[in-house]
């Protein structure tokens, strides 16, 4: 198993740059996913780091090693494929023990190994079938086991859920989760599916446009997100934003929203008068009577436990996530309270987060 | 629910009526009997005597002879009957046959060395413009290539005008190069037409297979050309059948550059075949069993990949 370090990393196509100057550190024996939303880069960089595409500029360190120009074949990773690429002209037997094959490993050593991966997998039954007879899981199965079998430094997997059903797709993360504790393997996992990355991973860096946004735990980003972008990707519904007009001082604990203050964590920034926006998670919005905000409840989406109730305000609509017992009525004119510790706020001009006590605790938390 | 459906007159959307099947059956039998009429009349041409050959009305019943593929195979003298009768008694029944017309065999035909010629150009050029045809297409399939677009119309082009067009410098730089009546300059003239198709067909084939096939293969120990070798063209088969079958169809029929660039050592079938001059005139029973024996290779070649040529011109029609 191994740390992998990504310095620099750019990739350009023609005039395209589809990587700009990415930095991180994936330390041995982490699940790590790489989120965004398609065409962010995310598979360019991981395609880079399995040797499949090389870099414009930066470099690729396995362990230490500068492998940024080594053939894929001399990297030691495994790479699992969204559509599998199982060969369709082998077995299951065969497909799991290529990668042995293509290292001259001999036959009755191939077997064993087989078998001990399919165990592992529980597909022993499979090893005999075809390929084109499996079902998508059995598939995706077959494919990981190729991809285990010879024990690599690392596992890339390039949406190796998104071809699944959506049943399915919530049976495999946990199968997947369990599988990389087990045998304690570097994971780097792309994904645009916020709930794949947030339920399997330990570190997630979330991409866009070719720029890593942030990289942290799942908790972090989605309770503090360094930008606007991350808070808005993160999240279902995504976080709301208030816009206002305000300059900031660093200590205080309220900001002036359109004549309202509004309670906000300990601001730890000076900042001169800019477009700002407040950012509320839905589950962090209450109605109450009293509240300085008001709106218009324009309507309301059952979800079973919760609903989501929007609101529409002079500033912005909004979405709030209230218990499903709650009366809603549409038209009615309700006060907005919101749990001031966990409001955030950003600078829309830059589009990044404007740093808070709740950002502050980060590092203990 | 069954009578329901037993009295239904509503169209079933995957079944053909009755009418529409004989339709549709009559349809492709008019066809076959359209394009095997006159193969068949050639095969049985070649059984006839000269003058049931070129009898008019057309005779469609007639006494087999081989006459027709003796001739083809020999060169005869005529001679005096009593030469004949002084000669030692035939040996083989051919020997027998061209007597009975007064003339004794004086040696093989050339049709053999024109028959090999044309499997060696026919073969060898379809090979080399699959070859090449496939590394090309694989290439402009996967790979950055600058102008690829530009290039590939470059290709294209060159089959924008008849082949043909182009004869005259074609022979001269031949006559330069001292290509004109080889082997060899036959199949490169061939591989150099054919290969245009073969880079445009493969192509096509090549873009339909996931290139995570060989992605895979590469993280898994491969070099790139053994992923092409074992992982690509075990794909690729069928459309490198396909391939194959429209650049032999081509190169075993071509007469124009034949006729021009080969008299001797590298003369194909087609320019040898309608020269086959009997007595008075064209040896028709003769010919027409040179045609036959010409077009048994190229529908055993096709029978044989039939499998794959049915599957080769539908592939890609419909993204799976």
């Amino acid at each position: 198993m191994a740390q992998i370090r990504v310095e620099n990393l750019r990739k350009s196509f023609d005039q395209f740059t589809a990587v700009q100057g990415s930095n991180f550190t994936i330390d041995d024996g982490t699940f790590f996913a790489m989120l965004g939303p398609s065409g962010c880069g995310k598979t360019t960089t991981l395609r880079m780091i399995a040797g499949l595409e090389l870099p414009t500029e930066g470099r690729i360190l396995l362990d230490s090693e500068d492998v940024t120009f080594r053939r894929a074949a001399a990297r030691d990773i495994a790479f699992v494929f969204q559509l599998f690429a199982l060969y369709p002209h082998m077995n299951v037997a065969d497909n799991i023990g290529f990668p042995l094959k293509c290292q001259g490993m001999g036959r009755r050593q191939v077997r064993e190994r087989v078998q001990e991966t399919a165990r592992l997998l529980r597909i022993e039954h499979l090893l005999s079938s075809k390929t084109s007879k499996l079902s998508g899981g059995d598939r995706q199965r077959v494919a990981l086991g190729r991809a285990m079998v010879r024990r690599p430094k690392a596992f890339l997997m390039d949406e190796p859920l998104g071809a699944l059903d959506a049943e399915f797709r919530h049976l495999m993360c946990g199968e997947l989760r369990d599988l990389h504790d087990r045998i304690g393997a570097t994971t780097v996992y792309v994904t645009h599916d916020q709930l794949e990355a947030m339920s399997m991973a330990d570190q997630i860096a979330v991409m866009n446009k070719g720029c890593v946004e942030q990289i942290g735990s799942p908790q972090e980003i989605y309770d503090r997100p360094a930008s606007m972008f991350v808070a808005d990707f993160i999240g279902s519904p995504p976080m709301n934003f208030l816009r206002f007009e305000s300059g900031l001082r660093s200590g205080d604990r309220a900001v002036a929203f359109h004549s309202v203050s509004v309670e906000v964590p300990q601001i730890c920034e000076d900042r001169a008068s800019a477009l700002l926006a407040l950012g509320i998670r839905p589950e962090h919005i209450r109605f109450a009577d009293a509240a300085p905000v008001r709106g218009e409840v324009f309507g309301a989406e059952y979800l079973g436990t919760t609903q989501i109730v929007t609101v529409d305000t002079a500033h912005g609509r909004v979405a709030a996530r209230l218990p499903s017992s709650a009366s809603v009525r549409i038209g009615e004119m309700v006060g907005l309270e919101f749990h001031s510790e966990r409001l955030a706020l950003f600078d829309v001009g830059s589009g990044l987060a404007i740093r808070t006590a709740n950002e502050g605790s980060a590092g203990h938390g | 629910m069954t009578a329901a459906v037993a009295k239904s007159t509503a169209h079933s959307i995957v079944e053909a009526s009755p009418r529409a099947r004989a339709v549709a059956g009559s349809l492709v039998i008019l066809y076959a009997v359209i394009t095997i009429l006159p193969l068949l009349w050639i095969v049985a041409t070649a059984f006839k005597s000269q003058s049931d050959a070129i009898a008019y009305p057309p005779k469609v019943l007639f006494e087999p002879t081989l006459e027709g593929y003796v001739n083809l195979f020999t060169v005869r003298t005529r001679q005096t009957p009593d030469f004949i009768a002084k000669l030692p008694p035939p040996e083989t029944w051919y020997d027998k046959l061209v007597r009975q017309r007064d003339m004794v065999i004086a040696g093989p035909s050339k049709v053999v060395p024109r028959f090999v010629n044309s499997l060696i150009i026919g073969f060898g050029s379809t090979f080399l413009a699959v070859f090449l045809g496939t590394l090309a297409a694989y290439a402009f399939s996967r790979f950055r290539i600058p102008l690829a677009d530009d290039l590939l119309f470059f290709i294209l082009s060159t089959r924008m005008m008849p082949p043909v067009a182009v004869a005259i410098p074609i022979y001269l730089m031949y006559r330069q190069l001292n290509l004109t009546d080889t082997r060899l300059g036959m199949i490169l003239l061939y591989t150099a037409v054919n290969v245009s198709l073969a880079v445009w067909l493969l192509k096509g084939f090549i873009d339909e297979i996931p290139r995570e096939y060989e992605e895979a293969a590469l993280v898994d120990g491969y070099t790139r050309l053994q992923a092409l070798r074992k992982v690509v063209l075990p794909q690729a088969v069928t459309g490198i059948a396909a391939t194959a079958i429209f650049c032999l169809i081509f190169s075993w029929n071509e007469y124009a550059f034949a006729v021009l660039l080969t008299s001797g050592e590298a003369q194909t079938m087609p320019p040898f075949i309608p020269f086959i001059i009997g007595e008075g005139g064209q040896d028709w029973p003769a010919v027409a069993a040179a045609t036959t024996l010409f077009v048994v290779p190229i529908v055993l070649f096709t029978v044989l990949l039939r499998k794959h040529l049915l599957r080769g011109i539908t592939f890609g029609a419909v993204r799976k």
